[in-house]
């Protein structure tokens, strides 16, 4: 048997959307962590639960990167394969490599599931054009799956269920993984559940050793531990719960209770679950009878003096746009989540895009200017979930954090933080010496930050509201002079926020011909890519940006010292719009894909190389 | 506490007339009476003519975006049950575009006092119909009738199980006083619906009980566990004829005050508070006062008793706590 050395592999696991490929694949890239390979994940799933079978519509795809060195994205194309049935091998032919291995459940391959996938021929592999040198590995998963499973009484529709631990199984071979590991997985998982725990520990292990049975002449491989990652405790974290995480670390660093007011709605919903599973660490949760009343409940509880957020996708976000107005104008601290999927209206729920950063930037009436930030990796969603936290408490105004699909389902490697190596987060409360002095006008003069007081404070009973308020006295007021006052200081407070932030940093070859700007998820892709030409003698260079409003001080000075600066993002251009309206007369090309996929570094690598030549 | 200490500074600029002033004299009086503090109090409120009332109080306020005052409060009072919280809402703020929020702070039982005007007219945008409007009423825009049938509030906060409904009018101070106190003594959301005479763009909608001399005749002012008995001299009483209820008059036909039902507040079973809250005149008297007071566990109670059991149980504590005891390893 041979076993070949990889720096890193891309392994695809897909089938109907109730076969369990999301399960395989996490648990297969928890596994190889552990081992101490770096990873990166991408699901991607149909909207349907469960779609109807065997049709191209229902497949559910689970794919991860792994590497012995640094992993910055899921991966364009897969080295191998699993396709639980023949439409999974059909949506998947064109992601898996010429020469890459692909194993199929012979069980699904059937005339009439070929039928049900649109095959004309009864040679699937010949049709979609693999050719000679794919390897296949032909495994009757489903008869294999019944034959272990004989003794355990289960019931047919329990044991096929079971079969993807038998393909995981499978696969842990092809990779050396010790399945012990794999096993320790399952026994967290199915804890309260020890006859399915058996049941799955059983198909695994057979799976296994099915392999290690086949004799069949396959390269097997092996990918080293990662090198280049710090010391350190390690955990694998998905987007939402890395976000969930980081406003349970924001408010005990701000010694305050965290209030979520939510209301069910894809990709955000795991943040709200997350938290309403942890009243162990004091989370507040109201799951609320609509979008509205989900911010509402949140400003309710800010105005208590919670650290309070409410966590919502695109169309969600657009119900809330009146109330983050109020906050705006109360001026009250909110962290407002937005994990964006493919717009507008219901649009595809469960795939990605960047489409509604316009949205989040300008969506309100009035001047409203507000905070805005960006995760651009499953595990720093943990970091600027923080960081949009510290901004709202410390300068007492409602921050936008943008996520999308790819981070909020897609995960990566997490060093384990401790709280007291997060930055200190100091809310900005009134001063006692405003005791029976205060009122909702009360601010900082040179920074403009409104002082909060909350009830149950004595001397600093207060109205607030949506109405503008005096400067002075902080009552109703529509004095047209006034208006203008509390208009330029509610802005003001916002640009103020750039003093807090860090500069832009340019990655890659600094004297780059070629500046890429991106921002958000798409990093992962961007930094790939120029690593990838600036290997073969380019010069490109990646300014990426996590805070969009403000922008760091350093934006315009960056940008204007490449002769070519291309602005690339999952939408039609909403940040090249953005930075043109805040650098005068700046120059900026665009590259814009709206596909409800992430970018893919080869498709990059052409477009960067294409505006080098031109 | 005198009610002096829960005014504002701010003057009152309800019209000249309004039912409004009389139901912020009652708050103040019954805020007084209550005695819970202004720092721990909190009115919130949403658009209207009635939602500016916050600023007419001395306590921590925040009148906010229309009809999402509900949604607000069950906000604060689950962030930190420690505070009263009022809801100021009116008919259209609250029946209309914060339907949605209204019941389900009553199928919550989140613990708000909720005091609603209705004076079956959108007062603030200058005259139009509103979902408690009679069916035909004409308005501004409803030059040719409404063609839509009101809602009752009482008949939609049983509809959505509310566990208190009481009812009062802008000119009976008492009555006012006592709904509000009992709304705040009442474990749950509490739905005080005072009939407000908006003077300028619905005079007299409640005209038929708002006039003295005849209201002790048309109206019943309930209290739990007396008799329903009212009437200027009286000698009127409720009692139960099949299914319905029926006026009788005390010493007519052999009926004696034995025979007038007693009034059961506290009852589970909303049958027949929902049959005292529909009464209609003429036939039938007007019911103000505490019509249901049923106390169960509320909303905002739950919500930390729950977090208080699963703290108390768990050995996660802090964030750190959280980090050390996920899956993880060392590289």
């Amino acid at each position: 048997m041979n076993v070949t050395e990889l720096d890193n592999v891309v392994v695809r696991f897909s089938g109907d959307s109730g076969d369990g490929m999301q399960l395989t694949g996490t648990l297969f890239s928890n596994l190889s962590a552990i081992l101490g390979n770096e990873i990166s994940t991408f699901p991607d799933f149909p909207a349907e639960i469960r779609a109807p079978q065997g049709t191209l519509g229902g497949v559910s795809g689970f794919q991860v990167h792994l590497g012995s060195s640094k992993v910055y994205t899921p991966g364009d194309i897969a080295d191998v394969l699993v396709a639980m049935n023949p439409a999974a091998l059909k949506v998947n032919a064109k992601g898996v490599k010429k020469t890459g291995i692909v194993v199929i459940d012979t069980d699904s391959f059937g005339e009439k599931d070929l039928e049900k996938a649109g095959y004309k021929t009864d040679n699937p592999f010949e049709e979609l054009g693999f050719s000679e040198v794919t390897q296949i590995i032909p495994v009757p998963l489903t008869t294999l799956t019944k034959a272990s499973l004989a003794d355990f009484g289960m019931d047919n529709k329990a044991v096929v269920r079971s079969k993807n631990m038998f393909a995981l199984g499978v696969v842990c071979w092809l990779f050396n993984r010790p399945i012990d590991k794999a096993i320790h997985f399952l026994e967290n998982k199915f804890i309260k559940k020890p006859d399915l725990l058996k049941a799955n520990v059983k198909v695994l292990t057979d799976g296994y050793n099915y392999g290690n049975n086949l004799h069949l002449n396959i390269t097997t491989f092996r990918i080293e531990k990662s090198s280049n990652l710090p010391k350190g405790t390690y955990t694998s974290i998905d987007g939402n719960k890395a976000t969930a995480w980081g406003l349970i670390a924001a408010a005990e660093k701000a010694g305050l209770k965290l209030f979520l007011g939510s209301y069910p709605i894809t990709p955000a919903s795991d943040i709200m679950q997350e938290l309403a599973s942890r009243k162990d660490v004091g989370v507040i949760t109201v799951q609320a009878e609509d979008e509205i009343a989900g911010i509402c409940t949140a400003i309710g509880a800010s105005f208590a003096g919670c650290l309070a957020a409410t966590s919502t996708s695109g169309p969600g976000l657009s119900l809330k746009s009146e109330a983050i107005g109020l906050a705006t104008m109360a001026e009250l601290p909110l962290v407002v989540i937005d994990v964006q999927r493919g717009g507008p209206s219901t649009g595809m729920p469960t795939k990605t895009e960047q489409t509604d950063l316009s949205q989040a930037l300008y969506g309100r009436s009035g001047e409203s200017p507000i905070v805005v930030v960006a995760a651009s990796s499953p595990a720093d969603c943990f970091y600027y979930a923080y960081m949009a936290s510290k901004l709202a408490l410390e300068h007492i105004t409602p921050v936008i954090f943008m996520s999308d699909t790819f981070l909020a389902n897609g995960s990566s490697l997490w060093k384990l933080p401790k709280l007291a190596e997060l930055p200190d987060i100091k809310p900005f409360k009134a001063p006692d010496s405003l005791k029976n002095n205060y009122n909702v006008a009360k601010r900082d003069a040179a920074t403009q930050i409104r002082y909060w007081a909350v009830p149950g404070m004595e001397g600093f009973e207060h109205r607030n509201m949506g109405l503008e308020r005096d400067a002075e006295k902080g009552n109703i007021s529509t004095d047209p002079q006034n208006h203008q006052k509390m208009v330029a200081a509610r802005a003001a407070k916002i640009d103020n926020v750039v003093a807090c932030i860090p500069d832009v940093v340019v990655e890659g070859a600094q004297d780059a011909d070629l500046l890429v700007v991106g921002w958000g998820s798409t990093k992962g892709h961007l930094m790939g890519a120029i690593q990838r030409m600036n290997s073969k003698g380019h010069k490109v260079a990646l300014a990426h940006f996590n805070y969009i409003n403000p922008l760091p001080k350093n934006t315009a000075e960056t940008l204007r010292k490449y002769k070519k600066v291309v602005v690339c993002e999952l939408n039609t251009g909403h940040f090249a719009a953005f930075l043109r309206s805040k650098i005068e007369g700046i120059h900026l090309e665009q590259y814009n894909k709206v596909a409800g996929q992430p970018f893919n570094v080869t498709e990059l690598e052409t477009v960067f190389t294409a505006l080098l030549e031109k | 506490m005198i009610a002096q200490d829960f005014k504002s500074d701010q003057y009152v600029k309800f019209c000249p007339g309004c039912g409004d002033h009389a139901i912020v004299n009652s708050l103040q009086k019954a805020m007084a009476e209550i005695g819970v503090p202004t720092h721990q109090t909190v009115v919130i409120s949403g658009i209207g003519c009635s939602s500016r009332i916050p600023h007419y109080l001395s306590t921590y306020g925040f009148n906010t975006i229309h009809g999402r005052g509900a949604a607000i409060a069950t906000g604060v009072k689950t962030a930190n049950p420690e505070l009263m919280v009022w809801q100021i809402t009116g008919d259209g703020d609250c029946l209309a575009i914060g339907g949605n929020h209204f019941i389900h702070s009553l199928r919550r039982n989140i613990d708000l006092n909720i005091i609603l005007f209705n004076n079956q007219i959108y007062g603030l945008t200058k005259g139009q119909y509103s979902p408690t409007s009679k069916l035909g009423f004409v308005s501004k825009s409803s030059p040719y009738g409404t063609v839509e049938r009101p809602f009752r509030p009482a008949e939609l906060t049983f509809g959505a199980r509310g566990t208190f409904f009481s009812r009062t009018l802008d000119v009976d101070l008492k009555t006012s006083q006592a709904c509000m106190i009992a709304a705040v003594k009442h474990k749950g959301a509490a739905v005080v619906e005072c009939l407000v005479n908006c003077v300028i763009f619905n005079n007299g909608a409640h005209g038929w009980i708002a006039d003295r001399e005849s209201r002790a005749d048309r109206t019943i002012v309930l209290e739990h566990g007396k008799p329903m008995i009212f009437g200027a001299n009286n000698d009127k009483g409720l009692v139960l004829d099949g299914w319905n209820l029926k006026v009788v008059k005390i010493g007519e036909n052999g009926i004696t005050e034995k025979d007038i039902l007693v009034h059961d507040a506290k009852c589970e079973d909303n049958t027949l508070q929902q049959k005292l809250a529909m009464m209609e005149g003429p036939d039938m008297p007007i019911a103000l006062g505490v019509i249901r007071d049923f106390d169960m566990e509320t909303y905002d109670a739950a919500v930390n008793r729950q977090i208080s059991e699963v703290r108390a149980k768990s050995k996660i504590k802090t964030f750190d706590d959280l980090v050390n005891n996920c899956e993880k390893w060392e590289i």
